[in-house]
């Protein structure tokens, strides 16, 4: 007995629309069913997760933060999914944007070095999340090796670097032999937002991220080239799109944009190196551009959806300890929800027995 | 089989050489809507017998092996196996009986053993008896492989020894091979027909499937030829000429050929000079030193048996496959050998390929998208890197007016026309931008004879406003109907260019089997 998935000839357009949601949904209440299990009232951590973030104004601004490399990563790696080309690896290229950054920030540390640190420090953290993307498009497109495995392994080397890093060489002298960098001088941490309250313009970023990305996939020939790249390979080679290119192109922008991030939140938010400077911003950006459609406009939703997942899982820690694992259980099963609520608006399950099997 | 045919009283239909049969088709027929893909066929195997099934594309071969093998339900028509009417309702079913399969194309799981592939089509059995037996099979009719190597490490000639090996596991006494000496070099089809033999002398019968004369020849005392699902004749080839069963595959109606005065007396449009390429792929094919010409003004076809170069030379016409030099393909004058599609566009050029969904159009997007597809380098619809998706949907439109594209919406997504629509609209697309040479690969290829006739006055239609048109196509009746000069392609090589009027029927199909020079005789022969 097996399961086969039937296409439909015309998948509900108002299924297709709903389908994020109703995998909220679903992810909701198996999620409930855990807590249950856990011995927690799923009511009360309902509230918690959810409601009480929503209607606290230091939770919703703490939300903008989060939400902002959120939004970044999974702004770039919706160019890598159109194109069909899977990078798992922003991870990895958010850290190495966050260590090209901080470079320069430490190296200037106290020479007063001017206005054009921060900007630098910016293109620093694009270049550094560029280059670490690049590794995996060019093995790709040069040996044929599966970008998905060496996005992902590239990770891990990230990560240990930063690991060595402020551990070793950018360590605190005075910093009483604890594993991080000194504070980032004024000059080179992004200012606040006025009026935000531990806002900083990282947002701004992801905004401009947003509306740029908006007008390049629906108006662009490059857009174009993604989206046929994505759907019709052979269509976008007999269209005279070099696959070759595509594949470092949206590699290059989806690291640029993933390390900008990096560098953000390194100069926004933590103001120094530490040995781990993200709670999985790059794996949750996943499940942030698939909840988001790959559309710019559901990226900003779905990040800032997400992004309350992380408030909500530091209050349950507190308030219900409730482990941190169950909210990153939880970003899993939303992404579970979407890819399968997305096939079963295109596809019909039917259930076959292996007495009527025909080969 | 749901309506049998009533026993008639004879046992079987009996053999060439007149032996009981092991296995004899009676009157199997197929029908798909209008289309009859075998008609009231016959056919009988004795035990060790190597018949061939000879046949253009379409007569229906694929049909009835895939009767044979379980696959599809005849429509009428009986199958007696030893005698006895039996029904193969499934692979398995005929596995059962003793038929074994080898396909053209085969499947293996490229990371895994031989052991295991063979392992793995036979769940019921330990891993570790199938791989000793899979060792005494291939040693006993030499068919060296070694069990615990990687499929991916293997040549084509290897893998295909997988397969036959995979099939004689189960011990068949009916082995049908379908083509398959295409993917083999020759040194290996050699020691393919050497096994065949052994098999055969074993008492295995063996139905092979080709259109190569040659080899058919020399394999086998018995063949059965289709043509247009029917048997035309079982003969023994070797007792019979090659321009004899030529004659037979393709028909001799030579009466309905129009002669054509070429109109193409204007400027060499495109011009294939010494033209090779090594296959791409495993199945692939390489092209063999083609040359051809096109002028303004005419239309030139190519025939062929397909799978024998007609893609790869549309891939290196059209730019998707770049050739080696620059003067390998010239467009309008320019050496374009080493351009691009969309640089050969800006020459002039236009592109219709054979498949219509995933390679001429986007499945999922819509017409106004797919004409985007292939105008964006011409028609000054991108300004700055922005496209002008309304202009390119009064495009489409103008396409589905011009062109009589039946569309279910505005705008609907390629997927959602029928066969015939979308090759209008593919053909029409190009056909709009108004192109100085048209490269088409299989124009009608399953489409309605409605939707045939518009494409084919479309192309000839281009012709006399002065383009020049290459037709690569599989229909000769086609071919003879547009073409004012033509070639036949086989085996990656391309014959010369003659007028259409200076061929016959014949020629073409002793080019097609690869019989040359006895195309070229049998050309001289006929009254200039």
């Amino acid at each position: 007995m097996r399961i086969e998935l039937i296409p439909r000839p015309d998948p509900s357009p108002v299924a297709r629309a709903l389908a994020p949601l109703a995998a909220l949904v679903v992810a909701f209440l198996v999620a409930g069913l855990v807590v249950a299990l856990l011995g927690k009232s799923p009511v009360s951590a309902f509230e918690v997760y959810i409601l009480q973030p929503l209607t606290d104004p230091w939770s919703l601004r703490a939300m903008l933060v989060k939400a902002t490399p959120l939004i970044l990563i999974a702004i770039g790696l919706s160019y890598c999914f159109r194109a069909g080309l899977w990078n798992i690896g922003a991870e990895g290229q958010f850290v190495m944007g966050g260590i090209a950054g901080s470079a320069l920030a430490l190296a200037t540390h106290g020479s007063d070095p001017g206005p054009w640190l921060l900007p630098a420090m910016m293109l620093a953290g694009m270049l550094g999340g560029a280059a670490w993307g690049a590794i995996p498009a060019f093995l790709k497109v040069r040996f044929g090796v599966s970008e998905i495995l060496t996005s992902l392994f590239l990770v891990y080397v990230a990560e240990l670097f930063l690991d060595w890093l402020a551990r070793g060489p950018w360590r605190d002298p005075a910093g009483f032999n604890f594993p991080q960098s000194v504070v980032f001088e004024s000059a080179a941490r992004l200012p606040e937002i006025p009026g935000l309250d531990r806002v900083h313009v990282g947002v701004v970023f992801a905004v401009i991220a947003v509306l740029v990305t908006a007008v390049v996939l629906g108006r662009t020939l490059f857009g174009y080239r993604l989206k046929l790249t994505g759907d019709a390979p052979r269509a976008a080679r007999f269209a005279g799109f070099d696959a070759k290119r595509t594949t470092l192109i949206v590699f290059l922008i989806s690291g640029g944009l993933a390390g900008l991030a990096g560098i953000a939140e390194v100069s926004g938010q933590i103001a120094r190196v530490l040995p781990d400077i993200s709670p999985g911003y790059g794996f949750t950006a996943i499940t942030v551009a698939f909840l988001g459609r790959l559309n710019p406009w559901g990226i900003l939703a779905a990040g800032l959806v997400l992004a309350l997942t992380f408030i909500g899982g530091e209050n349950a820690q507190i308030l219900l300890r409730l482990p941190f694992d169950l909210t990153v259980a939880f970003q899993g099963l939303v992404l579970l929800c979407v890819l399968t609520a997305d096939a079963l608006v295109s596809y019909r399950p039917r259930l076959v027995t292996r007495a009527g099997a025909r080969a | 089989m749901a309506d049998v045919a009533p026993a008639s009283p004879a046992a079987s239909v009996p053999t060439a050489d007149g032996t009981p049969a092991l296995v004899s088709l009676r009157g199997v027929s197929k029908r798909y809507g209008d289309l009859l893909a075998n008609d009231g066929v016959d056919l009988a195997l004795a035990p060790g017998e190597i018949h061939a099934l000879l046949g253009e594309n379409g007569a229906g071969k694929s049909t009835l092996v895939k009767i044979l093998y379980g696959v599809i339900e005849p429509t009428a028509g009986e199958i007696l196996w030893e005698g006895r009417p039996v029904s193969i309702p499934s692979p398995v079913a005929a596995r059962g009986l003793g038929i074994g399969m080898v396909f053209q194309h085969f499947s293996l799981f490229e990371e895994m053993t031989v052991a295991e592939n063979v392992a793995v089509a036979l769940p019921e059995r330990a891993f570790d008896a199938v791989r000793t037996e899979l060792a005494e099979i291939s040693r006993g009719w030499g068919l060296a492989l070694e069990p615990d190597r990687a499929v991916w490490t293997l040549s084509a000639g290897e893998r295909q020894r997988i397969e036959i090996v995979r099939c004689l596991m189960q011990k068949p006494r009916l082995i049908v091979l379908d083509e398959p000496t295409s993917v083999l070099t020759p040194q290996e089809s050699e020691r393919l027909f050497e096994t065949l033999t052994r098999l055969s002398e074993a008492g295995t019968a063996i139905l092979y499937i080709s259109h190569k004369l040659e080899e058919v020849r020399r394999l086998c005392r018995a063949a059965t030829i289709l043509r247009g699902g029917k048997v035309v004749a079982t003969l023994d080839p070797r007792a019979s000429s090659a321009r004899e069963i030529a004659a037979l595959m393709v028909g001799s109606e030579v009466g309905e050929v129009r002669a054509h005065l070429s109109k193409g007396t204007g400027e060499e449009v495109l011009r294939v000079e010494g033209l090779s390429l090594p296959p791409e792929a495993l199945h692939g094919k390489p092209l063999v030193d083609v040359a051809l010409s096109v002028r303004a003004g005419e239309v030139v076809g190519i025939a062929g048996v397909a799978g024998n170069g007609q893609s790869e030379l549309f891939a290196a016409l059209s730019g998707e496959r770049l050739a080696s030099y620059a003067g390998d393909v010239v467009v309008a004058g320019t050496g374009a050998g080493r351009l691009g599609i969309d640089a050969r566009r800006r020459l002039g050029a236009a592109f219709v390929p054979e498949e219509r969904l995933g390679h001429a159009a986007a499945p999922s997007h819509g017409l106004s998208d797919n004409t985007v597809l292939s105008h964006h380098a011409t028609s000054g619809l991108v300004k700055a890197g922005f496209v002008a998706f309304a202009e390119a949907a009064r495009i489409a439109r103008s396409v589905v007016g011009h062109f009589d594209v039946r569309t279910p919406s505005d705008d609907p997504a390629a997927r959602k026309l029928s066969g015939g629509n979308l090759q209008k609209f593919v053909v029409g697309r190009e056909i709009l931008r108004g192109p100085k040479l048209l490269v088409v690969d299989q124009p009608t290829w399953g489409v309605d004879a409605g939707a045939a006739r518009l494409i084919r006055q479309a192309l000839v239609d281009l012709a006399a406003k002065g383009a020049a048109v290459l037709v690569i196509s599989q229909d000769l009746d086609e071919l003879f109907e547009i073409a004012d000069r033509m070639a036949v392609i086989s085996d990656g090589r391309l014959s010369p260019l003659r007028p259409a009027s200076a061929w016959t029927r014949e020629a073409i199909g002793l080019e097609m089997i690869g019989a040359h020079d006895e195309a070229g005789a049998a050309l001289a022969r006929e009254p200039a």
